[in-house]
């Protein structure tokens, strides 16, 4: 039975970090667990994990498909569909290390794939549109199977335990990205599980994110008209999808996404002069469906940069700092400390002012 | 004064030993660690590296000193002492706070002030140097918060939406506060000598503490907010008389 957020109910506050290099200069993922585990208490050892951009440089040409299985069953049923539809450059496990913290473990599979131009004529889709309808099909009809990463030269690493853990367990140290971005979860309402575990990817698009989203059915059921499905019991992954729809499918700028999901109050957007509150008035009509209330501070991974965000009303802590070409970002003050001891200029952003970090061009 | 390296303990330990400490302590090196000092009812506190959520809470009469910033809920529902920040804080200083004095030298986060209270002799005190965000003195119910705006960046002494909900007590901003809108429950007029005379004492104590010109301060305009009727909201969802 598919169980959507809500139905399962464990009473039980996340931690979320992210770094990234202006000049796409490369980082192991050391300096954000560092970051991570100094907001221990924040997770319950429920869930934890990493994405990292610019990891793998040498399949930067093609999707890299993270899949959690819990049979091979499921395995082989995933993989036929796999080569039926694209290339598959390369199959492998994603190497492990045993620890004691994290038990249970899924077979966690990857795959560098790309859609055949045939194909893509044949369908008249776009490559990555044929990419996300395979995940969706995949998570949805295949009993067993979950791709929990899907984008180019990017990959998100998760599991249940705290994320200082998984980073150990996923050998995070060995892989260098220009930007990470972490989560450590304490789950409210819905069950822990490895695929509940943050960030939510889908392309190369990645969220992570603190609280939890009042609006998760009206949100659902708007995004469930475009072929997205939530599969995986929890809110988070809605936010990943809105992104997707508006970013990709709708062409919006980030601030844009930023004002449809984090709309500013009808009595703010009044003040406003006539070409802001023309276009304000625009995106909280059009995306209705896709505000997003309730308490939230996320961090949206895309190819070449970041963006965090908190809801309106800023419910949730989220802090900025910088250093040289190295931006910082995190829920608590200390742990931006614990990654950069000499960091400066520490902000908070306001609550719905999306901060928007990127790496020069051609430096990814 | 006993020192305490706070690095590699967490926020129990550190606590355990900040309580089993017969004398004021030093803790170097806090790396995030919540719920420093809570219940304290004695010793003096002085705090290097970054303390964690919750400083301060329930504080009983002990004195904490941050030499840098603070995050969130800097002295929950605390009850009597003081606590000086050097630096700036999260959101939701002085949370539902009944008693005692928070002074920052820099800037508050969202929700400064949230339901602070105050009953008979217990009349809690926020003093913030720079600005604060929005939702300032949300739901305040008692006591007194004053903002000074000192801050250097040109933002505004406070952000959206202050006093929403406020139904007691007195929020005073050292602005003449002519673009800021308030909520109809509230009146809102420039300060007089009796409130500016009611307030020295704070900013005194402020200015001793920071080393700010104590003339320079109050030579400037002060608004003073306050709930224009004693039950401002009984029709809000059913009438309560």
């Amino acid at each position: 039975m598919k169980l959507l957020e809500g139905q399962v109910r464990i009473p039980s506050g996340c931690a979320i970090c992210a770094v990234i290099s202006k000049k796409g200069r490369l980082m192991t993922a050391e300096k954000i667990i560092s970051g991570i585990k100094v907001m221990h208490e924040r997770s319950n050892g429920l869930g934890g994990g990493f994405a990292g951009y610019g990891i793998y440089p040498k399949y930067r040409d093609f999707y890299a498909l993270h899949l959690f299985y819990s049979s091979s069953i499921a395995q082989a049923e995933t993989e036929q569909l796999l080569k039926d539809r694209f290339y598959i450059v390369k199959a492998e496990n994603i190497p492990t290390r045993k620890t004691p913290f994290i038990k249970d473990a899924p077979l966690i599979w990857r795959y560098f794939v790309v859609p055949p131009a045939p194909l893509l004529d044949s369908v008249q889709l776009d490559e990555k549109e044929e990419i996300v309808r395979m995940v969706m099909k995949i998570n949805t009809e295949v009993k067993g199977a979950y791709v929990f990463s899907s984008g180019k030269n990017m990959g998100a690493f998760k599991a249940m335990g705290y994320p200082e853990d998984v980073g150990f367990f996923y050998g995070l140290d060995e892989y260098e990205g220009y930007a990470w971005t972490a989560h450590g979860r304490y789950p409210t309402n819905t069950p822990g599980w490895w695929g509940g575990a943050h960030p939510f990817a889908l392309l190369d698009y990645s969220v992570v994110h603190n609280g939890e989203i009042s609006s998760y059915d009206a949100n659902r059921r708007f995004i469930e008209m475009f072929g997205y499905r939530c599969t995986l019991q929890t809110d988070t992954e809605a936010i990943t999808y809105i992104a997707d729809y508006l970013l990709r499918r709708q062409g919006l700028t980030l601030e844009e996404l930023a004002n449809v999901i984090a709309a500013p109050f009808w009595s703010v957007i009044d003040q406003k002069g006539e070409e802001e509150k023309r276009q304000l008035q625009y995106l909280r009509t059009v995306f209705s469906g896709l505000l997003v209330t309730g308490p939230f501070s996320i961090v949206l991974g895309f190819e070449g940069g970041l963006m965090a965000l908190n809801d309106r009303l800023k419910l949730r802590s989220m802090v900025v700092g910088e250093k040289d070409d190295t931006v910082y970002i995190a829920s608590e003050e200390a742990a931006i400390h614990a990654m950069e001891p000499a960091v400066g200029n520490i902000c908070a952003p306001s609550g719905g002012e999306p901060v928007i970090i990127r790496a020069e061009e051609g430096s990814f | 004064m006993i020192s305490i390296d706070a690095r590699g303990l967490d926020c129990r330990a550190l606590n355990q030993a900040i309580r089993s400490a017969d004398d004021d302590c030093e803790i170097s090196g806090c790396t995030g660690q919540r719920f420093i000092g809570a219940g304290l009812q004695k010793k003096h506190l002085l705090i290097r590296g970054v303390p964690g959520n919750a400083l301060g809470a329930y504080l009983n009469g002990a004195d904490i000193t941050v030499g840098g910033n603070a995050q969130d809920a800097v002295g929950d529902t605390m009850n009597a002492g003081m606590i000086t920040v050097h630096g700036s804080i999260g959101d939701a200083a002085g949370y539902a706070m009944r008693g005692g004095m928070i002074f920052i030298r820099g800037n508050a986060g969202y929700r400064a002030g949230i339901h602070m209270k105050a009953y008979q002799e217990k009349q809690p005190v926020l003093v913030i140097g720079g600005r604060a965000g929005s939702f300032l003195g949300e739901y305040q119910a008692g006591g007194v918060i004053i903002v000074l705006g000192l801050n250097q960046d040109g933002k505004d002494i406070v952000g959206g939406f202050p006093c929403a909900g406020m139904y007691g007590g007195r929020l005073y901003l050292r602005s003449d506060c002519s673009k800021i809108s308030f909520p109809e429950q509230t009146s809102a007029r420039p300060a007089g000598p009796e409130d500016l005379e009611g307030i020295r004492p704070y900013i005194s104590r402020f200015c001793a503490l920071f080393g700010v010109d104590m003339p320079y301060v109050m030579g400037s305009h002060f608004t003073v907010v306050f709930p224009n009727n004693k039950n401002p909201y009984r029709q809000t969802y059913v009438s309560d008389q």
